[in-house]
């Protein structure tokens, strides 16, 4: 539990960062940079390393003052880096030199950090994946194709795993480093979504050069490295804490209201339904961030996961239904159209653009088929499915 | 108080009640009880009020009660949910006692309250509900020292010691204690679904009733009293559908068909961790409504309604894919899941079904919802 006197502490630091630089006034990454700088970024990570060494539990009171001033949701502005990449950095890289030379321009969002995991032939199943790490000298040398790499040609640094032994089975010859996205041997594409943007990359490796000093964990411990993020993914994912009706339900709840000629007795009878499930994920969020007072996320936030994606789609499905003929038009499908516009964010912009995106909700971050098998294995306990690899080296199983 | 962190004694109350639970609840008390009369065991009753103290965990101590909060009162009520306990749970700890609770002091106030915390007397809430509110125009007995009437399907009145009833006098309607067993007073047992919830016609002629509110706080006491009873049905719905849940998963890892435990086949498993997703839903929204009413930090009319319509659908949920992964078996009446299927029903109808309240939501959160900030709709212009 944290005491009331931790609470107060951050409480006092987080309203001296908003005196000494006014969210409104200075610019982001120094505002992000003060706030990194006082332990507020990460309050349960060390001092030093944008933390206080105190319980995750209390990063709310600062988010809570921080934001409310007007600052940023810094999740929101360098996704990877504070989900997954810090998490991961903190407890897995090599020396705290490097911690800090990655950590700090991470949270005030001068570096942008992308994702390298999934891989054309390995999506749930990401323990198959193919591109290959090779040791030569204090380098690995990379070669292979990532996919589905968002903010790719933003980023600064990616967090890449990779195959550093093909004869073990494939979750022992993994290995997880940190790859310099504007080395030579990185080529960046976009990729064109069913929307029509291109959010996401492909990103080529074809002899890139890592220093061994940024590799993350152990050789061949590249899974447990990964499992650290995902975790962590899934959390920020499914975990953001709103209020009563905010969330993606407020698209539908202001459509209905703005338009009382669609409404009909099936359609509020459906949307009654979301709102419900809505709130009770709502509130099922706000009872394990109240648990979870210490620690890590756990497998509970598969729930959030699951659920959030699910009713994204369910209510862009409702709006969908909702508008009828006049839901079926759109805005254009130009891949570059409204470049710098904030409506050109996928999961923004018009309600049909909405209810595209949402399609891919079910399936990235871990697809509702894998987030249903964690909450039954992980949670409930119940056995794994038959795996025909298992055991087998890495070399032996059947891709495709 | 934090919403949804529970004390360290609040943990032991809910160890101490799982093990009372453990040794005088449970499937098999319950298959003795629920073809015994009264359908319960008094002595039992008393010891849970007497000894164990949790059926007026939320009572002043002033009035005899333990002095703690609506929380203690749903651990307490989810324990024994969980172990399908027999006893007037319902109309005494659910409705009577919170409705006592809400009223002003008197001598027959105090003194039901009192022997109903103790267990040594029971009570049943002969107060019509449109679905867990309370609507005067459901109220058809009439009197005010001597009430006529009847009220039809009231739960745990067959043999309650007492009967809180609803009438309609000069001044209003206002809520009477009537002595069950008393002259005027004529109640007929109906066969329930669920024989652990048992259920009885009142027909009362000129029966002496004692006045426990009236007219002016009446429906203050009685709303509040359904509002309290759909939270901790809520609770105990949660402690059910655990229940079945844990039976389902022992079941699952330990069935073997095909050479392999079913619960490895992902039909079986995407079944399960959709029941826990349910489950878990029902857990939050049940505590948010307990501590709601404890804190008064939300609207108790929706805090309860998001309850019922959570809980009532989970247990509901639960009960029937508990017997589809039981297969065959759970479909027998050696099996307890029937059981708790038949509670689930039970349970989902009293007060309101998922439906109704679901209805009460959208009356509360829809049709009065301000246009807001509404996302632009493309018009098929670039």
């Amino acid at each position: 539990m944290s005491s009331v006197a931790d609470a107060d502490r951050v409480a006092d630091l987080a309203r001296r960062v908003v005196a000494d630089h006014d969210p409104k006034k200075v610019p982001i990454p120094e505002y992000l940079a003060a706030c990194y700088d006082a332990g507020l970024s990460w309050v349960h990570f060390p001092e030093g390393l944008g933390g206080l060494g105190l319980s995750r539990g209390l990063q709310g009171v600062a988010d809570r003052i921080l934001q409310g001033a007007g600052g940023p949701v810094p999740l929101g502005l360098n996704p990877m880096g504070y989900g997954m990449a810090a998490p991961t950095i903190r407890e897995h890289a090599q020396s705290d030199e490097l911690k800090r030379a990655w950590l700090r321009p991470l949270a005030t969002t001068e570096h942008i950090w992308c994702q390298l995991f999934s891989e054309p032939g390995a999506g749930s199943d990401l323990a198959g994946l193919a591109t290959s790490a090779v040791r030569d000298g204090d380098d690995w040398v990379l070669n292979g194709q990532k996919v589905w790499t968002s903010l790719a040609h933003r980023a600064r640094w990616g967090l890449l795993l990779a195959r550093s032994n093909p004869d073990v089975p494939k979750h022992k010859g993994l290995t997880y480093f940190v790859l310099d996205m504007h080395g030579p041997g990185v080529e960046t594409r976009p990729l064109r979504q069913l929307t029509g943007h291109a959010e996401f990359n492909e990103v080529y490796l074809t002899d890139a050069r890592i220093p061994d000093a940024h590799r993350l964990g152990e050789v061949g411990n590249g899974w447990n490295v990964a499992m650290t993020t995902l975790m962590n993914e899934r959390s920020a994912l499914g975990g953001s804490g709103n209020r009563r009706g905010a969330g993606t339900i407020s698209d539908a709840v202001s459509l209905w209201a703005s338009r009382p000629d669609l409404q009909t007795p099936v359609l509020r009878d459906q949307l009654s339904r979301l709102w419900l499930r809505s709130e009770a994920q709502r509130l099922t969020a706000e009872r394990s961030r109240a648990a979870a007072t210490v620690g890590g996320p756990g497998p509970e936030g598969s729930i959030g996961k699951l659920v959030g994606a699910e009713l994204n789609q369910h209510i862009y499905q409702w709006c969908m239904d909702l508008l009828g003929p006049e839901g079926i038009l759109y805005h254009g499908y130009g891949m570059n159209a409204g470049e710098g516009d904030p409506d050109a964010t996928d999961w923004r912009g018009p309600i049909q653009q909405r209810f595209l995106r949402s399609k891919a909700n079910t399936i990235e971050g871990g697809t509702s088929e894998v987030m249903r098998n964690i909450l039954a294995e992980r949670i409930l306990g119940l056995p794994g499915d038959l795996r025909a690899d298992a055991g087998m080296p890495w070399k032996e199983i059947r891709r495709g | 108080v934090v919403e949804f962190v529970f004390t360290d004694e609040q943990t032991q109350l809910r160890a101490a009640v799982r093990e009372f639970a453990a040794e005088y609840f449970g499937e098999q008390s319950a298959r003795t009880l629920m073809e015994s009369e009264p359908r319960f065991d008094p002595k039992v009753w008393q010891r849970l009020g007497a000894e164990l103290g949790v059926l007026g965990l939320s009572v002043p101590e002033a009035d005899g009660g333990a002095g703690g909060t609506l929380v203690d009162q749903a651990i307490a009520v989810e324990e024994l949910g969980a172990a399908l306990a027999t006893g007037p749970v319902f109309g005494t700890v659910l409705l009577a006692i919170p409705a006592l609770v809400a009223a002003s002091s008197s001598a027959p106030r105090d003194e039901l309250l009192g022997a109903l915390v103790e267990g040594t007397r029971t009570a049943a809430f002969a107060v019509p509900d449109r679905a867990g509110a309370f609507d005067p125009a459901l109220i058809t007995i009439t009197g005010t020292d001597t009430l006529s009437g009847t009220v039809e399907r009231v739960a745990d009145a067959d043999a309650a010691d007492e009967l809180l009833v609803a009438a309609t006098g000069p001044g209003g309607i206002a809520l009477y204690v009537v002595d069950a067993t008393g002259p005027g007073v004529e109640r007929s047992g109906l066969v329930t679904l669920d024989l652990t919830r048992p259920q009885a016609n009142i027909t009362l002629t000129n029966a002496r009733a004692r006045l426990i509110a009236g007219p002016d706080e009446a429906e203050r006491v009685i709303t509040h009293a359904l509002q309290v009873a759909s939270a901790l049905l809520a609770a105990e719905q949660v402690g059910a559908a655990q229940h079945l849940l844990d039976l389902s998963v022992e079941y699952a890892k330990s069935r073997l068909q095909f050479g392999r435990p079913i619960g490895s086949f992902q039909a079986v498993k995407h079944r399960l961790a959709d029941c826990l997703v349910d489950l878990e839903h029902a857990r939050s929204a049940a505590y948010h409504a307990v501590w709601a009413l404890t804190d008064t930090s939300d609207d108790p009319a929706l805090a309860a309604s998001i309850a019922q319509a959570t809980a009532s659908a989970a247990f509901v949920k639960v009960a029937t894919d508990t017997i589809q992964v039981h297969g065959g078996i759970g479909f027998t009446w050696e099996h307890q899941a029937h059981l708790y299927f038949k509670r689930a029903t039970t349970d989902a109808a009293l007060l309101g079904s998922a439906e109704a309240h679901q209805s009460r939501v959208a009356e509360l959160v829809l049709d009065d919802a301000a246009p807001g900030h509404a996302p632009r709709v493309a018009t098929g212009t670039r």
